[in-house]
């Protein structure tokens, strides 16, 4: 009996040996290379400026300096926190909606040129975003609105391609018996939109809020032509460039406003991570 | 053919409310910048002073100006090195984690996260791991006996960028591959080793040839990616005058536009990079034909 169960376990070790352990191998290859920048990152920014060189993994001492100087020497961090975050909220709040609006539009009703436009719509994915910067900064420019944040999200209220995309996919999928039977019901369009279509869409716009959010968080270059660069008005990608100028080579300290910057993703991604990745995946299968 | 509701009453208008924004997207922020971009691109502008026409002069000039080519030449090399390296490093995360149940959700998220977080932190993160007095790469060689590395000298630059980018974007071509690996029908799997087909072999006739389409949806995406590459660039190449020691051409773009005002100029080189993206598209979409299956 015992003989057995031991020549059981050995058989199964045999057979992890031969199945999975490299498997195994390559998944923890992978996750070092994946954490180790991370660790870095995080290490460095408790270590004391006089020991960042030392190449521990772990500081010799611990110290939280790098943080509060964050007070001091980027006193303005906090604002460019303040910055992104009412850019990426309001980019995120114009997307959503007007995405969904022209999504439910495309999928559900029967209209003339419909096709027709779902085909423009798609076309502009192919225009790179460079090619419409500057003209959109001479618009914005004699609007008087060059050093403000409006630019950076009130495009967002114009709809887009991807966000339309993808919403209308996930509009196309919800039973159409439900559009028939609140039709029956006498329901106007923006009714069906608004009481069945919307609520239900939950995942799919979670997922397009996620991305058009982390999208505008981490955004560089409309930031560095629209806002001055000044540390106070501007957004945090751009603010961490200007500190990796002006504090070259103090890379405890930087890497604390790396971390700093991370952060608020690092928060949202562990509350959303299954519509995250969900929905990303959304993205790829037509 | 899928149902669709027909109009009536009030329906139009609102049809139209819900466009609105769309139709607006569409006609000034596509339509209309192409056209004020391809406009612009035949002025000498500065924004400021009433434009002048040049006709193709600043085309002209974009050829003949050395840094143009360069620029090109930098971001054509840097998308031949990331666009494969970016997509085979995707795709065999992804089919690691297809092959492997246990802990599958944990390292897909953490996978994952990188391409989540901001391009400017990340490539921070590494100017501080290629730093060539005491960064982390150089003392690891010094264990070794070796001697530092120029992480973002002249001759390792190229790699070093592609590098810093690839570990940044695995993440989200990795979700896109393994949802396609995760969509192969397993009757297709069990056929096969019914007919005692070995692991390679089932990869290659059967996994294989079911993604391509995951395939070339990715391989669009990365390369769109790659020609328009600026933040790592910003970060790691940028130098104390704002010269970049790998400059693309976006970011020539961005220095002859907002740094220099020659609006007319970058215009033109927003075009054409936008026509060599265009040439990009074309010639993917042909051999879409011959080599992606579609399993309809």
């Amino acid at each position: 009996m015992a003989n057995r169960t031991i020549a059981k376990k050995a058989m199964g070790i045999l057979r992890f040996f031969r199945t999975q352990v490299w498997v195994w191998v390559a998944l923890l290859v992978g996750l070092v290379i994946t954490a180790g920048p991370f660790v870095w990152m995080v290490s460095t920014s408790f270590k004391v400026p006089a020991q960042q060189f030392d190449g521990a993994l772990f500081p010799a001492t611990v110290t939280l300096q790098n943080y509060v100087r964050l007070f001091t020497s980027a006193p303005y961090l906090l604002a460019e926190v303040y910055n992104s975050l009412e850019v990426s909220v309001l980019s995120t709040v114009g997307q959503v909606l007007t995405c969904a609006m022209a999504g439910f539009a495309f999928s559900v009703f029967q209209f003339k040129g419909r096709n027709l436009l779902f085909g423009i719509l798609l076309l502009t994915l192919t225009i790179p975003p460079q090619v419409t910067l500057i003209p959109n900064f001479i618009i914005f420019s004699h609007l008087g609105l060059i050093g403000t944040k409006i630019p950076l999200w009130i495009v967002s209220f114009l709809g887009g391609a991807f966000g339309t995309f993808l919403l209308r996919q996930y509009f196309a999928s919800i039973p159409f018996e439900l559009a028939e039977a609140a039709r029956m019901d006498g329901a106007s369009l923006i009714r069906i939109f608004v009481r069945v279509y919307f609520p239900l869409a939950k995942p799919a716009l979670s997922a397009l809020a996620i991305l058009t959010f982390t999208g505008s968080w981490n955004e560089l270059i409309r930031p560095l032509v629209y806002l001055p660069s000044n540390q106070k008005l501007t957004t945090l990608t751009v603010g961490l460039s200007l500190y990796q100028a002006q504090y070259s080579g103090q890379w405890a300290f930087l890497m604390a406003c790396a971390v700093i910057s991370i952060l608020p993703i690092l928060l949202v991604f562990l509350v959303a991570q299954r519509q995250i990745i969900e929905g990303s995946a959304l993205t790829g299968i037509k | 053919m899928v149902d669709r509701l027909r109009l009536k009453g009030t329906d139009s208008w609102w049809m139209f409310l819900l466009l609105l924004p769309t139709l607006l997207g569409i006609l000034l922020g596509t339509v209309g910048s192409l056209a004020a971009s391809v406009a612009i691109s035949l002025t000498n502008w500065n924004n400021v002073q009433a434009p002048q026409w040049v006709g193709l002069a600043n085309y002209v000039d974009s050829f003949t100006d050395p840094r143009f080519g360069d620029t090109l030449l930098n971001t054509l090399k840097f998308a031949g090195l990331y666009i494969p390296a970016s997509v085979i490093a995707a795709l065999a995360a992804a089919l690691i984690l297809n092959s492997h149940a246990k802990g599958r959700g944990f390292f897909r998220a953490a996978f994952f996260f990188p391409s989540l977080t901001s391009s400017v932190a990340v490539a921070l993160v590494f100017s501080w791991i290629y730093s060539q007095d005491n960064g982390i790469l150089n003392q690891i060689l010094g264990v070794f006996g070796a001697p530092p590395v120029a992480w973002m000298g002249k001759e390792n630059i190229l790699y070093s960028v592609t590098i810093a980018n690839v570990w940044g974007a695995v993440g989200e071509g990795m979700i896109i591959f393994l949802a396609a690996l995760q969509a192969v029908p397993s009757i297709y799997y069990e056929a096969a080793r019914m007919e005692g087909a070995g692991k390679f072999h089932i990869f290659r006739k059967i996994t294989f040839p079911l993604i391509t389409p995951a395939l070339f949806f990715q391989v669009v995406i990365v390369t769109v990616n790659a020609l328009q590459a600026f933040e790592y660039i910003y970060m790691l190449t940028r130098r104390t005058q704002g010269e970049s020691t790998m400059a693309t051409v976006v970011y020539l773009i961005y220095r002859n536009g907002f740094r220099w005002f020659n609006m007319g100029l970058a215009s033109a080189q927003a075009v054409l990079l936008a026509a060599v993206i265009i040439a990009f598209m074309v010639a993917y979409f042909r051999a879409e034909k011959k080599l992606v299956v579609y399993d309809k």
